[in-house]
């Protein structure tokens, strides 16, 4: 074995290890020196290694190699730690490496790489050992050495057949219970039971396979069982008297598709059918859309899980033959500034978990070569130990080119990655709590990602497409090949045949073959006369494909292992089997009494606090490592204004594909789990109306948007967890319906539970418009000396789960609300966009119209002089009343008559005049807020 | 006037060649995607094309450092191809990750020539800020640049870069003087009037010695730098309000021209 040290080029990472030493409290410690090692199986001699580092391990200008062979002893070496991902994660740079020695003429070997952290001055081994568990090492995905590490290689192919029989016919309810938590299935008794009862009809007990099938298929991941679920939900005044009761007859169908039934678009194509939503974009093609979480996997292990999580939706949307052209990403993490002391065991401290969930989404995404364009992060106590991950996809294709019917007798078809332990009981694992010990029993859960082995599936199967190679196509994802197989043999039948599977390594059992959820693997059905072709494409896109079966038409899962049946059960059963969860829940009115008092004792200290809140405060040292330019079409960023540093409200791009047809693309979120906290039916009304006034300020037309819904709650069999789940539901229900936009897909992550604490209820409404006309664009920023600005919409007394009484500690008040009359607004407001009349548009929200003005004058580097007299009578919800429905709009004074002829019948009220470098803003006689444009600037870029 | 052909190569994770294809169709060039692996096989000939473009992306994922793998590929199976196609006066340009690949092959450097891979006098490393970084900045050809189709810009291209590697670096003092003499600095990052950026983050992004953002071969017909002017072919796509003529599309529509 040979042990190669190449020094000089991993002084950034040196850096940034130096730079989190103080808080472990190492400050002392001094510098870090970073060293790339990699490990060869293999007895090269000198010329070949200096030839392997000359052409491909050392940088000439940067770097040193040293080498060594078989290294045994560190004696006298200095404090140092080595990390290593584990055996079994990805780690495709050490098999590219592998394949670049045989490019070079050496012969094939094994490789395996490390990276070495040396630490100067004087640390003890109980210190190290605690700087690569706290800083260097994720032992989710990576082990460590103090010292030397030995390596641990990839082993060859092979297989296991070990398939047991689990007698679940014989267990008690009690041992039943057991089995589904020692196996981690997630199955609660009621479902266990079914099992039970089914076998015993079927006269046998189960092989581990179809067990682990039906925990996959039945979980809530795939199931969406709670939002299926009947729910007897009571509903309660603020003393807890009664003042609702009603059976829910399913949240999805009474709050989500019910929406779609009062809101006809002509442009919708597939809703809540496919991997992924469908609209209308130009006469040609089509938009996809897809919001995912990734969050239990990024609470472990965040870059792998925020990798895998972007990974993830880009699959979705291949799996409706869509081309992934955009990623967005929004993100909930504890306080940065959290005290170490208030990190539970098991957690990581919110700093790395963000830097690591950055890491991974820059890394895919940017490797993908998608921009990422939209996002937000909000910062709060609530998601320490339950952090949310959101990864977005949107797709384009062409209008009808999506086929979905496999036929009897064509073949089953894997693409992509090989498969491994990795990813096992994802699906069963995101369906329950996280709890102090999942490091280490749910590790295998986490996985991370290879994007250029994604890449080459994209442009595969985007040929394969227009080629009508496939007849269908799904992605793996959680359940691994039985989720995915399953589903699509669900109409038909399928057999499969699990020792066809490509493996990264021997000894994998049937079920983990069957249920592993390795990355970067796609399904398609291919008929067998157009096999040789995506054979072709295939080796072309370097990309593996096996054949493991074909549909048949006995609607049978019918799973074979080397000659043998190891599961074969009906298809209805597998899919519909399940038992129909019924559920309690309660929800309590909070108090609609404004707090006593105002603790805040200036307008300009609070706008300040507003300012200064990392929640507010300026993302672009996130934003700009993500790389939002790719595919040469963005047109509206997340970073506004002459300096570039400015807020955004929706992003606009213009695919390279629809090219010429002077359309574009808005995407835009609203998230508020502040409000939610205070009243969940206010945020799902709240979140639905941000979305929509982000899309319109961005340039989208108003009846041109869909909507995207991702719930993130606590453990639903909790009543008072389900009960404002319910209203959430409900709010975002009532609000789409008011605003007549569609959803066209939607997802929930439940169970974000960690010691009994549930995270703050989170609902993220993302969407998706058109822009009509690629130059109508619209952005914050405030443009023009002497323009003068409007406030569109009327302001009310809403303090009620404001961001102002979250930051003040303030319980109580009137939350807003959203109304039907808030489209007429959108509707005029986009007609005059498209007529050029208005200059700078911003929608209010978070912080009420004090920190929306403020936004826009920072983002324009541009002062202001506002009246907020006619606002409201009280100055403070004038300034800070989160009042939905309302957005600030610039305008030439040469347009004014234009802006008011057009919004009559409207709210529309002239606040004053841009101009100078101060922003001032009176209600009656008093100034409440006079500060400098670059002081609020800067308390805005300060926060980072 | 017949468009001249040029070729794009596509490796596994280029991701910038759909746009690159965008600006040197509107430049007035007839450009096609070529996969390597087809131009390897002899599928595709480089003989009646006059250019051939490396754009951008992450080949092979950047594994073992930025360009290496891509290099690998023009060293040994494109060895020949691109070597004849060089030696008879074919243009090269590398973009981003094809000008990193065009260093780590030695096809661009600053030593002595020819050199080997493993001897270069010039890299491209990690940023100075040590992460990937996405922003728009401002690039104008060298004084005395050989690649004299860059010194008709008029002023300054405005455009993004996009890049984790993207630090020049050069062995010591004496290999950049060396450079600058030869006329073999072809672009640097200034300020939106064209005043050097002297090293100032953000106009110079990424900590380069002499703010160079791109190198060409003393003969000036291969060409790469770090920004991506492909990013910038329409005034729209401007995060702020420019003269037309800092457009990237003028970069390339000098290419064409010149081909």
């Amino acid at each position: 074995m040979i042990r190669l040290e190449i020094r000089g080029g991993l002084g950034h990472r040196a850096r940034a290890v130096t730079a989190q030493l103080p808080f472990l409290g190492l400050a002392a410690t001094g510098a870090c020196e970073a060293t790339a090692v990699y490990f060869l199986d293999a007895d090269f001699d000198d010329d070949a290694l200096e030839l392997l580092c000359a052409r491909l391990l050392r940088d000439p200008v940067t770097e040193t190699a040293a080498w060594m062979r078989d290294p045994r002893n560190n004696a006298g070496s200095p404090a140092a730690v080595e990390v290593a991902r584990k055996r079994g994660v990805t780690d495709a740079e050490a098999r590219v490496l592998e394949n670049a020695l045989v490019r070079l003429g050496l012969p094939p070997a094994r490789a395996a790489r490390a990276t070495r952290y040396e630490f100067a001055g004087s640390l003890g081994e109980e210190d190290l050992h605690r700087i690569a568990r706290d800083l260097l090492c994720n032992a989710t995905t990576e082990r460590y050495a103090v010292g030397w590490l030995q390596p641990e290689f990839e082993e060859g192919a092979g297989h296991s057949s070990r398939c047991e029989t689990i007698p679940v016919r014989a267990l008690t309810d009690g041992r039943l219970v057991a089995l589904s938590r020692d196996r981690g299935l997630a199955l609660n008794l009621a479902e266990m039971q079914y099992i039970r009862r089914a076998f015993r009809d079927f006269g046998r007990d189960p092989t581990d396979v179809e067990l682990e099938t039906l925990a996959q298929t039945w979980s809530e991941h795939c199931q969406h069982k709670t939002f299926k679920a009947r729910i007897r939900f009571r509903h309660e005044d603020l003393h807890g008297r009664t003042i609702g009761a009603e059976t829910i007859d399913g949240i999805f169908d009474t709050c989500i598709r019910a929406v779609n039934r009062e809101v006809a678009k002509a442009w919708l194509v597939s809703v809540f059918e496919d991997d992924a939503g469908v609209i209308r974009f130009t006469d040609a093609l089509d938009l996809a859309f897809k919001v995912e979480t990734h969050n239990h996997p990024s609470a472990l292990d965040p870059f792998g899980g925020a990798h895998t999580g972007v990974g993830g939706v880009v699959r979705d949307v291949l799996g409706v033959s869509a081309r992934p052209i955009a990623a967005t990403d929004v993100l909930c993490f504890g306080p940065p500034d959290l005290p170490d002391a208030a990190v539970p065991a098991g957690t990581l401290h919110p700093r790395r978990i963000r830097e690591g969930v950055v890491r991974g989404i820059g890394d895919y995404g940017n490797k993908l070569g998608l921009p990422t364009l939209s996002g937000a992060i909000v910062y709060d106590r609530g998601y320490v130990n339950n952090p949310l991950v959101y990864c977005g996809c949107i797709g384009v294709a062409p209008h009808g080119v999506h086929p979905t019917g496999a036929e009897v007798g064509d073949l089953v078809v894997a693409l992509g990655g090989r498969t491994g332990l990795d990813g096992l009981h994802g699906a069963t694992f995101s369906s329950a709590d996280l709890a102090e010990d999942t490091r280490e029993t749910q590790g295998s859960a986490v996985q991370i990602g290879d994007p250029i082995l994604e890449k080459g599936l994209m442009e595969l199967l985007g040929q394969a497409r227009d080629e009508r190679l496939y007849t269908a196509v799904t992605d793996c994802g959680a359940g691994g090949f039985s989720s995915a197989i399953g589903e699509m043999g669900e109409e038909l039948g399928v057999e499969v045949h699990l020792d066809r599977i490509r493996v990264k390594y021997p000894a994998l059992a049937p079920w983990e073959l069957w249920l592993s959820e390795a990355q970067e693997r796609m399904v398609v059905a291919v008929p067998p006369a157009r096999l040789a072709r995506l054979e072709v494409l295939a080796d072309h896109w370097e990309v593996e494909l096996s054949v493991l079966g074909k549909f048949t038409g006995n609607r049978e899962l019918h799973v074979r292992h080397e000659g043998r049946t190891v599961g074969r059960l009906p298809m209805d059963f597998v899919h519909h089997g399940w038992p129909r969860p019924e559920l309690n829940a309660i929800h309590r009115e909070p108090s609609t009494c404004a707090p006593a008092g105002t603790p805040w004792a200036d307008g300009e200290q609070a706008l300040k606090t507003l300012l200064t809140h990392p929640s507010v405060s300026s993302k672009e040292a996130v934003i700009r490592t993500f790389d939002h330019e790719v595919r040469g079409g963005t047109l509206v960023r997340p970073l506004t204004g002459p300096c570039q540093d400015g807020p955004a409200d929706g992003v606009v791009f213009e695919p390279l594909e629809a090219a010429g047809s002077g359309r574009a693309v808005a995407v835009g979120h609203g998230i508020n789990p502040m409000l939610g906290l205070h009243d969940p039916y206010a945020m799902g009304g709240a979140v639905v109306d941000e979305a929509v006034r982000n899309l319109v300020c961005a340039g989208a037309d108003p009846d041109h948007i869909a909507l995207l819904d991702n719930f993130c709650w606590g453990n639903p069999t909790l009543p008072d967890r389900l009960g404002a789940l319910v209203r959430a539901a409900q709010g975002c229900r009532d609000a789409a319906i008011a605003l007549q936009v569609p959803f066209i897909s939607g997802k929930d992550s439940l169970y974000n539970e960690y010691d009994g604490k549930p995270i703050p209820g989170t609902l993220l409404i993302s969407g998706i418009g058109i822009v009509p006309d690629v130059d109508h664009c619209m952005t914050v920023h405030a443009k023009f000396s002497g323009s003068l600005l409007f406030v569109l919409g009327d302001t009310r007394a809403e303090l009620g789960g404001s961001l102002l009484h979250c930051l003040y500690g303030l319980s109580g008040g009137v939350p807003p609300v959203t109304e039907a009359a808030f489209g007429d607004r959108y509707r005029a407001l986009h007609g005059l966009i498209r007529s050029g009349s208005v200059l700078s548009a911003h929608d209010a929200s978070e912080g009420g119209l004090a920190l929306a003005a403020a936004e826009m004058a920072l983002a324009g580097r541009m002062g202001m002089e506002l009246d907020l007299t006619e606002v409201h009578a009280d100055p403070w919800h004038a300034l800070f009343s989160e009042s939905n429905g309302r957005i600030l709009i610039e305008v030439d004074p040469e347009a004014v008559e234009t802006v008011t002829n057009a919004c009559r019948d409207l709210p529309l009220l002239c606040l004053g005049r841009l101009g100078g470098k101060r922003v001032l803003m009176r209600h009656h006689e008093t100034v409440h807020v006079d500060a400098a444009v670059e002081a609020l600037t800067a308390y805005w870029r300060g926060a980072e | 006037m017949a468009r001249p052909r040029v070729l794009i190569f596509h490796s596994p994770g280029t991701n910038r060649d759909a746009e690159t294809l965008r600006a040197l169709e509107l430049a007035g060039a007839e450009a096609e995607i070529a996969h390597v692996w087809d131009v390897r096989a002899g599928t595709v000939s480089l003989t009646d094309c006059r250019a051939v473009v490396l754009p951008g992306g992450f080949g092979y994922g950047d594994a073992l450092g930025a360009g290496i793998l891509q290099a690998l590929d023009l060293t040994t199976w494109l060895q020949d191809a691109v070597g004849t196609f060089v030696g008879q006066g074919g243009r090269v340009l590398g973009i981003c990750n094809g000008f990193q690949t065009l260093v780590k092959s030695g096809l661009l450097d600053g030593g002595c020539e020819p050199v080997k891979p493993g001897n270069r006098a010039v890299t491209l490393t990690h940023n100075e800020r040590g992460h990937f970084e996405c922003r728009w900045v401002h690039m104008a050809p060298a004084a005395d640049c050989a690649a004299d189709w860059l010194r008709g810009l008029s002023m300054p291209v405005f455009c993004p870069v996009a890049h984790g590697e993207g630090r020049f670096l050069t062995q010591d003092a004496n290999t950049l003087n060396h450079l600058a003499v030869q006329g073999r600095i072809a672009l640097r990052y200034v300020h939106a009037d064209g005043r050097a950026a002297a090293g100032s983050y953000p106009h110079n992004p990424n900590g380069s010695v002499g703010d160079v953002a791109g190198i060409c071969s003393p003969d000036g017909l291969v060409v790469g730098f770090m920004p991506h002017p492909e990013d910038h072919l329409l005034r729209r796509h401007s995060p702020v309000p420019v003269p037309v003529d800092a457009m990237g599309l003028r970069l390339f529509e000098a290419f064409v021209e010149a081909l």
